[in-house]
């Protein structure tokens, strides 16, 4: 494995923190164009835990059409139900009363261009040569890496080189297609978001890259390469030179066995498109060397052009969102997790799949946990990790049953000191901790060892071997803890961080507000933890909050949960009563370059690239 | 010239539509390329058109399938066996796309070719082909490879032998998981070409490597190589060798692999004998029977009575029959359903006594299943049984399912119910039948689902063709046509359907006396639907009838009906005079 090197210089000490240079940015949109995703809404009166929040999500959507989420916030303002569970039927009834008022607000968020453009998936290839973005508005762009190509050869033998050290990664904009369209399901009455939820890249084969993009409902496999049949035809058709039949010049069937192009006048008709004619049949006399004067079409143009076609299209498997897709190391399946159900499928089938993982109790009032992640194991094709709303991860070996419901390790939180300690008010404590909890991301690392796992407060690295509690702690936003019930009334609280791990493991980076990124390192004793921010100077906000790694249950209480103070003029969102932190503006989806230090991360609609 | 022109002119639109946009006609033209290559005559082919279908390699998946195909069967018209080595260039582009439909068809279609080549031509064409597969960059070529090393080794000289035989086991340790699993799958292909000496050196260590192969996906394709190498190899090596392994596989952590185990283990026991099949595989196969896992299981449960059948009676009724019992309350339904579907066939392995005994207990608790599938199953297979048992012992469990399967409340278990009547209603004789069937079949008529009405329609005309028409006669047409009264007109217009189906089985005797008058009667129906049905019907009535008859009580009720106010009645009416008319004429 590249850069590994690290960990076998110095075994003993942890690597020295990495000093991130901005290295590209794409699609960065001019100052004053904010994009505000996300209004302030009215505070809700009730205790909603993810479960709930995602009950309502389902009843909005089967109810009004709509999948918008922020629609589905109000609701418990306008319905009167006191307990927690409510029949679906009156969530229904109260999104379509809900429908009116805010479909103004709607229709300006969905017209509105820039949103389409918000960013909603990154994933670097294996190789790492090549990097996917997905974005609400069903595109998935593709960059290459431009540093290493001039080398030409093949993929293997680029995957194998060595770089030099001084250079670092530089990708450019290769192609973009659209992936998704918005769809609308007449049976159920759903409106489904052409939005790329996840993109996964595949074995590469022909020189040409193949991936799986997906929505809340279809997954879609796709293939980029230089196709120059279906593009250029028009182009290539008109250039097929000595047809038989050429409309306007003659036939050549002047019975000469040469290649001129001798046209004796016999003025033909078109190509026979609409003409019904009958092929000669068997007891036509063929003399021996055929009839010379039929010649093939000659195509003289060689041109391609790099272009996307859709392969396959795994569709209605899903009644809930599909929230992760991760394919296999045996080459030919992958898996789709929605909120409730695991399906396996195989990438050559796409009529079929099967179910692995079913969660959905009998009676829906009974749920109170849903799938949030899963993932394949990298090496061993029988193993995957789901995570699930109540902060826990599940390891699951495909080799024991068909159906995996019963579980293989169960690690999960259970230690107390995982929870905050100071809350803001008497009483709050109940309120945040199952939200708070919920996982909203898991990554295996590559060495297959350990998983990482985002909650909403804190990063965690996981030991396979050892449920009883996570090898490492790390807190991403302490100083957002006093803000929780803020962050509740705007449902801020239920974005969904993704997180990352270099490919070495050592260390591991997730996002945050105000467009800010955290990398920690997970060496043992090391206590790196950089602050940046997606823009051009990514280390402007670099504030050293001072946030160790806990390791032991003990240290976690000694985390300095101090306010985050600004550090200047330039940084006004960053206030020290958290007024004014900037909630709108969230960096939820990030990736690592497989072999390099090297991130890519999404803010809204722009691709900042950061090396070190 | 001028002559040439007419035959020509299809053959040239087929060629140039060879590179035309539509797919639809690229697709035909392809399907139709030994035309053109006929056309084009041998040397042109061989020179111009094999080379522009290489070339011609990015085309729709749909497309190059096609093309596959068709080079498969092209020896003849490039000119015979000697020039067959120019169909490898393109087989072999096609060898390597992503498609894997597109890539099993070229590999057939080069098996093909090389099984009809010259041993030299194989030596200078085929071998090198496949080493270059082998060495292909991208796994799809490495993958298709491995389907062509039997072809190509027989005829290789020794050392090449050496090297294809190392090739394959690198291509066994290659990096891709595909490739793995293509030539795990082939293994036992390639094995059967390979001379005995060989065969336990190198195949069975290539063979070993496989069982330990870390990805599940690629075991469980070597147990599939168990079956087949066992085959081939003495008994005593296949004991020594692969019955080891395969014991291990039955018990693997994977139920993949013990449910392929499951799947191929009767096929083991003919290789390695009656001892060991008795001391382990019987063992294995009990264990698979009682695994935890439903799917090992079902597919344990489908092969009980293959695997029976190679055992003696004692040894099965001594070790299965305990574990078949279990299986038949088995808490998995598809469990159940599956040994429901093979356990018929036990009854003549285990001989009277014994199904009496102990077989007999077990068919009836399935044929009381809550599940209609297993009590299908079972109902389907169920000559197999009268032959041992006698139907008369049957008869009195058999009948009680079937009048509960008969009036399920899934539509889909009637219908079948319906379908296996005709079936049943031979095995069990006319007299059971009119005693107990009869009124089913009538009921039937008047379901809820029309899917059912229809099926009882059709049961009835198969019932009147095994029984004849005399007994249809006294026992189908009096209730059919008692019903022709019926109220509702949906029911009214079963009738009719069922009328028209039975008419030519009756003859044209019964048709004109008895069914002709109940359909004449139909036509004054005040429902539209009905009377176009009836002329529809009076339509297909005309050629059983005498022409006289025909004359005489069909037209005039058609002409009539040619009157109707509505506008369907009208011209269905019509459309019967023309019948009539035409029928007429041509006499």
């Amino acid at each position: 494995m590249d850069g590994g090197d690290e960990v076998a210089e110095a075994p003993a000490t942890p690597p020295q923190p990495l000093e991130w240079k901005f290295s590209q940015v794409f699609g960065e949109r001019t100052a004053g164009e904010e994009v505000q995703e996300d209004e302030m809404m009215e505070p809700a009166m009730e205790v909603w835990t993810y479960v709930d929040y995602l009950l309502l999500k389902i009843a909005v959507d089967f109810s009004i059409a709509s999948s918008d989420e922020r629609l589905s916030r109000n609701l418990p303002l306008m319905s009167s139900f006191g307990s927690r569970r409510m029949e679906l039927q009156n969530h229904a009834i109260a999104g379509s009363r809900m429908s009116a008022c805010l479909v103004d607000k709607y229709n300006w968020m969905w017209w509105n261009l820039e949103y389409v453009d918000i960013i909603s998936a990154i994933e670097f290839d294996r190789s790492g040569d090549h990097l996917a973005t997905g974005d609400r508005g069903g595109r998935v762009v593709l960059f290459e890496r431009t540093d290493t190509k001039d080398h030409g050869g093949s993929r293997r033998d680029l995957e194998r080189m060595d770089y030099p050290i001084s250079r670092h990664p530089e990708f450019r904009y290769k192609t973009e297609f659209q992936s998704h369209e918005p769809e609308f399901d007449y049976l159920k009455s759903l409106e489904i978001e052409e939005k790329i939820n996840k993109i996964r890249w595949c074995q590469a084969a022909n020189g040409a890259l193949f991936l799986l993009s997906t929505n809340d409902k279809t997954i879609k496999y796709w293939k980029v390469g230089k196709e120059p049949y279906l593009e250029v035809q028009e182009k290539k058709v008109k250039k097929i030179s000595e047809m038989n039949m050429d409309p306007l010049k003659a036939v050549g069937n002047g019975g000469i066995a040469s290649s001129s192009n001798s046209n004796i006048g016999k003025q033909c008709l078109a190509n026979g498109g609409d003409k019904s004619y009958d092929l000669p049949s068997n007891d036509l006399s063929i003399p021996p060397g055929g009839f010379p004067s039929l010649r093939l079409p000659v195509v003289t143009s060689n041109e391609t052009s790099l272009m996307a076609r859709c392969r396959r299209v795994y569709a209605h498997a899903h009644d809930y969102h599909i929230n992760s897709i991760s394919n296999n190391s045996d080459g030919e399946t992958f898996i789709s997790a929605d909120d409730l159900r695991i399906n396996l499928w195989n990438l050559e089938i796409s009529n079929q799949s099967f179910n692995i993982v079913d969660v959905k109790p009998a009676n829906m009032e009974d749920l109170t946990e849903v799938i949030t992640s899963a993932e394949f194991h990298p090496s061993h094709c029988n193993m995957l990790a789901y995570s699930s709303s109540k902060g826990s991860i599940r390891l699951i070996d495909l080799r024991q049953s068909a159906l995996c419901d019963s579980h293989a390790k169960l690690p999960t939180v259970t230690s107390s000191a995982y929870r905050f300690e100071e809350p803001e008010a008497p009483g709050s404590r109940s309120f945040f901790t199952e939200i708070i909890a919920s996982i909203s991301d898991i990554k295996f690392a590559r060495d297959g060892r350990h998983i990482l796992s985002r909650d909403y407060m804190t990063l965690k690295l996981w030991d396979i071997n050892m449920d009883s509690g996570p090898v490492a702690t790390f807190q991403v936003h302490e100083y957002l803890r006093p803000k929780l019930c803020d962050l509740y009334e705007n449902d801020s609280i239920f974005d969904k961080f993704e997180c990352c791990l270099s490919g070495d493991g050592l260390r591991v980076a997730t996002g945050s507000y105000s467009n800010l990124f955290r990398v920690f390192g997970c060496a043992p004793g090391g206590t790196e933890a950089t602050t940046l921010e997606a823009s051009k100077n990514p280390m402007r906000r670099q504030v050293q909050t001072p946030s160790r790694p806990s390791r032991s249950l003990s240290s976690i209480t000694r985390v300095v949960r101090r306010e985050q103070s600004p550090t200047g003029a330039e940084a006004p969102g960053v206030d020290a009563n958290g007024t004014s932190f900037d909630f709108t503006t969230k960096l939820l989806h990030l990736a690592w370059h497989p072999t390099e230090n090297s991130i890519a991360c999404a803010a809204a609609n722009s691709l900042y690239m950061y090396y070190a | 010239m001028s002559t040439m022109e007419e035959p020509l002119y299809p053959i040239a639109v087929l060629i140039d539509e060879l590179k035309n946009d539509d797919i639809q006609l690229r697709l035909n033209s392809i399907r139709r390329l030994s035309t053109i290559a006929r056309a084009l005559g041998e040397e042109r082919t061989r020179k111009e058109l094999i080379p522009f279908l290489s070339e011609n390699n990015d085309d729709d998946d749909e497309v190059l399938l096609a093309m596959a195909e068709e080079l498969g069967v092209f020896i003849p018209y490039v000119g015979g066996v000697e020039y067959a080595h120019v169909l490898l260039p393109p087989l072999e582009t096609l060898c390597t796309v992503e498609e894997t439909c597109v890539r099993d068809k070229a590999v057939e279609s080069l098996c093909r070719i090389g099984s009809q080549m010259r041993e030299t031509d194989l030596v200078d064409w085929f071998i090198p082909l496949v080493k270059r597969l082998a060495a292909g960059e991208w796994f799809t070529a490495r993958v298709s490879s491995c389907g062509l090393f039997h072809i190509a080794y027989p005829s290789a000289p020794d050392m090449l032998k050496t090297e294809l035989r190392s090739i394959y086991s690198q291509l066994c340790q290659d990096d891709m998981p595909m490739v793995r699993r293509s030539a795990a799958s082939n293994l036992g292909k390639f094995a059967a070409t390979v001379e005995p000496a060989h065969l336990k050196t190198d195949i069975m260590s290539i063979f070993e490597d496989l069982t330990q192969d870390d990805q599940d996906s690629v075991r469980l394709l070597a147990v599939e190589g168990c079956a087949a190498l066992g085959k081939l190899l003495e008994p005593q090596d296949c004991i020594a060798h692969i019955l080891p392994v395969i014991v291990n596989f039955s018990q693997d952590k994977s139920w993949r692999v013990r449910y392929m185990v499951a799947n191929q283990l009767y096929e083991l026991c003919e290789a390695v004998g009656p001892e060991p099949t008795r001391t382990d595989l019987v063992p294995a196969y009990v264990r698979l029977l009682r695994d935890n896992e439903a799917e090992v299981r079902i597919a344990a449960a489908g092969k009980v009575t293959k695997f029976c059948r190679i055992l003696s009676p004692e040894l099965a009724i001594q070790h299965i029959l305990p574990c078949v019992k279990e299986l038949s309350s088995d808490s998995s339904q598809h469990v159940r359903s599956a040994l429901a579907s093979v356990i018929m066939g036990m009854a003549p392995v285990l001989g009277k006594d014994a199904t009496i005994e102990q077989l007999l207990p077990i068919f009836l608790s399935l044929l009381k299943d809550e599940f209609p599938d297993v009590r299908l199953n079972i109902i389907s297979k169920l000559d197999q049984v009268n032959q041992v048992i006698g139907i008369d012992l049957l008869s009195q469990s058999l009948l009680p399912a079937i009048v509960e399967l008969a009036e399920d409340r899934h539509w889909r278990v009637r219908l079948a119910i319906i379908e296996y009547i005709p079936l049943l209603s031979s095995q069990l004789g006319v007299g059971f039948f009119d005693d107990k069937l009869g009124a089913l079949c009538m009921q039937w008529l008047q379901d809820k689902v029309y899917s059912i009405r229809d099926a009882a329609a059709n049961n009835l005309k198969r019932l009147a063709e095994e029984f004849g028409p005399e007994w249809a006669m006294q026992h189908i047409i009096p209730q059919v046509l008692e019903m022709s009264t019926n109220s509702h007109y949906l029911y009214r217009m079963t009738i009719l359907h069922a009328v028209s189906l039975l008419a030519p089985v009756m003859g044209s005797e019964i048709t004109c006396s008895k069914l002709l008058p109940v359909v004449i009667n139909a036509s004054k129906d005040r429902v539209p639907n009905i009377k176009f049905n009836v002329a529809k019907v009076l339509q297909s009535l005309i050629p059983i009838v005498d022409q006289s008859i025909a004359e005489k009580t069909i037209r005039p009720c058609l002409v009539e009906l040619s009157e109707d106010p509505d506008v369907d009645v009208r011209f269905f009416a019509n459309q019967a005079l023309q019948t009539i008319d035409s029928v007429m004429m041509s006499s």
